[in-house]
């Protein structure tokens, strides 16, 4: 029982990880720009979202909820000011830029709030537990999963059934041609990395909640999100989720055979896909 | 008549005052004291490391995050030469090398599946997986890291003429010793780049970078030439990486796979003293070191400037301080580029 156990663990850590990566798929997909802060701004989200907490007395929902927006116009902010300007042929300007970012929020947070891990607090909810008969799982992971499920939902029905999604891929597909029809891509690009950000700041509310963090734990977050997009191929939300839960199972899997191994088994998991099917599970995109 | 050169008047000034600037550079410990020599092993060892890191991304196109990864595993190579082999000290530095030529080929394998910009996150995943594999070797000390014995330090070869040379302690001639390799690695790891990029190999290099399909159209192998670049680039990061522990005499795997120490730095010495030159390193070394000293007591804010300062450079000037610099000049003290020299044509300018 405990091996079924494990597995419906790793499972649901894989919503986490897919919370994790569906903002860098978004930003990826549709202007190829890998954002190598991509971890480091699910941290600041978290600080943020802790501060609504601590200092306005919200509850983490509520404050999730305000941080949204505002990391939506940073989001915004870093694209129509920073990565507009890099963007192009040369993939060596814009991964250097994020790489400085990556290091300046690192230490910037470092700075403005120590190297104390936190945590976001939610009360009861933090032990809560579902007994379904053959396992006993948590309410906070299910919930994770959950909402990983529902935010997939969602931007593949903004992707797929709006004016926006549609702009969104005709930049993806050839952003000069989308141009002639009237369409701003650095406007579009914009708004893309605001959209990358509102995920950033869910995936920070549950990675707050269920565990403590620090300023230092973001590119450890970036691999596991860039493991997730690249096992579940390029393009595919329900892909990324599969990568997830993948690197999740081979994580619990891991962890059970030796606590020190954790990390390392989801890592050769990746490996191990790398290794069989180089473009990854399910591929959608050629690139 | 007319033929092709790199010649520069400049690079001719400079091919005359390298020679007299190494012999001053041999000769410097007689004249300065210890901590002189430990900061010039720091600045040293940093500029071969972004030298070897602007071979890969400045020429190569290959932008690796995962340096660290040839630093950390032939800073193990030669602890398992001293402690378990039982290895000379200045010998094991080889194995460095050779660790690092090893682990290179299953990390090319991986991450040049990885298209373009994926690739980057690619290497950083190979880091961690060495990391946490040599953080299971016991007998190295696992996850907390283990120190060179000090009877393998104590009689290292050549210390003991240093030390009857200069008159300083045990401690001092290693220094000298670290120095003294670190400055043979930087003028073997420069020089070999600068004859790289003169060469054939350079030149193909060039021709992939500015455009792929049209190199290969006129034969060049590109696949191949990325291995080949990957490889000498691992193999001699790992060197670096195996004689800047052996000077420190500490191994862990949080300090041999450190990514702000051996990929961050680099990266930001590159990008603000400018990509894809050779001289651009060393511009960069100074800047870095500069910095490193008026802001060593502000910790965390000075890391945080040198990533804005290089978001900065990327935006504002994308070949960074030397590009700058030679923009203005005309200078080039490496002259890599192909010109042709011959008569004036008549009538023409």
């Amino acid at each position: 029982m405990i091996w079924l156990d494990t597995l419906v663990q790793g499972i649901l850590l894989g919503g986490l990880y897919a919370l994790f990566a569906a903002g860098l798929s978004l930003v990826f997909g549709i202007m190829r720009l890998v954002n190598l802060a991509h971890g480091d701004l699910i941290i600041f989200a978290a600080y943020l979202v802790l501060l609504g907490v601590t200092l306005l007395g919200l509850s983490p929902w509520v404050a999730a909820l305000v941080a949204m927006p505002v990391m939506f116009a940073l989001g915004w902010l870093l694209q129509a000011a920073v990565l507009n300007r890099v963007l192009g042929k040369d993939i060596l300007p814009p991964l250097l830029v994020t790489f400085g970012l990556s290091v300046a929020l690192q230490n910037g947070l470092l700075e403005v709030f120590s190297a104390d891990s936190r945590r976001i607090p939610v009360g009861a909810l933090e032990g809560a537990s579902l007994d379904l008969g053959l396992v006993t799982v948590g309410i906070m992971p299910l919930m994770t999963f959950a909402s990983a499920i529902v935010m997939i939902v969602a931007l593949n029905g903004l992707f797929y059934h709006t004016a926006l999604g549609r702009a969104f891929r005709a930049t993806s597909d050839d952003a000069v041609t989308a141009g002639l029809m009237g369409i701003e891509p650095k406007r579009i690009f914009a708004i893309a990395t605001g959209i990358a950000m509102v995920v950033v700041t869910l995936a920070a509310l549950y990675l707050g909640m269920r565990a403590n963090f620090d300023p230092s734990i973001g590119p450890a977050r970036l691999i596991y999100a860039f493991e997730a997009v690249i096992i579940g191929g390029l393009g595919s939300l329900w892909g990324t989720l599969a990568g997830g839960i993948i690197i999740g199972v081979a994580q619990t899997f891991g962890a059970a055979l030796n606590p020190e191994w954790q990390i390392l088994t989801g890592h050769i998991a990746f490996l191990a896909v790398m290794l069989l099917k180089p473009r990854g599970l399910f591929p959608r995109a050629v690139d | 008549m007319y033929r092709l050169t790199t010649r520069t008047r400049a690079g001719t000034a400079t091919a005359i005052a390298v020679p007299i600037f190494i012999a001053a550079a041999l000769a410097l410990p007689a004249v300065t004291s210890r901590g002189v020599i430990q900061d010039l092993f720091f600045i040293l060892t940093m500029l071969t490391l972004a030298q070897i890191w602007n071979l890969l991304a400045g020429y190569g196109g290959l932008v690796s995050v995962g340096q660290q990864a040839f630093v950390g595993i032939g800073a193990y190579a030669i602890f398992t030469g001293v402690i378990l082999l039982d290895w000379n000290p200045v010998v094991a530095i080889l194995l460095g090398g050779l660790a690092a030529l090893l682990l290179a080929v299953p990390t090319a394998f991986f991450a040049f599946r990885l298209q373009g910009a994926y690739f980057a996150i690619g290497t950083w995943v190979i880091v961690e997986v060495t990391r946490l594999l040599v953080a299971q070797w016991k007998s190295l000390g696992g996850g907390t890291g283990t120190s060179l014995p000090r009877e393998a330090t104590s009689n290292i070869m050549g210390t003991d003429a240093i030390r009857a040379l200069f008159g300083v302690r045990e401690a001092g001639a290693r220094d000298i010793l670290a120095y003294w390799l670190a400055l043979v690695l930087v003028v073997a790891v420069t020089g070999g780049i600068y004859w790289l990029l003169r060469s054939r190999l350079g030149l193909a290099l060039a021709a992939v970078r500015d455009n792929v399909e049209a190199a290969q159209s006129v034969g060049v192998d590109a696949g191949r030439l990325k291995w080949a670049v990957f490889l000498i680039a691992a193999a001699a990061t790992g060197l670096t990486g195996a004689l800047i522990f052996l000077q420190t005499a500490r191994i862990s795997p949080e300090a041999a796979f450190a990514v702000t120490d051996w990929t961050a730095y680099v990266i930001f010495i590159v990008v603000i003293g400018g990509i894809g030159t050779i001289e651009g390193p060393i511009v960069g070394v100074l800047v870095f070191f500069a910095l490193r000293s008026a802001l060593a007591d502000y910790g965390s804010w000075y890391l945080m400037t040198l990533g804005l300062a290089a978001i900065a450079v990327m935006l504002f000037a994308p070949k960074g301080l030397w590009g700058l610099i030679s923009a203005r000049s005309g200078l080039h003290l490496f002259p890599v580029r192909r010109r042709l020299a011959g008569p004036k044509i008549e009538g023409g300018n």
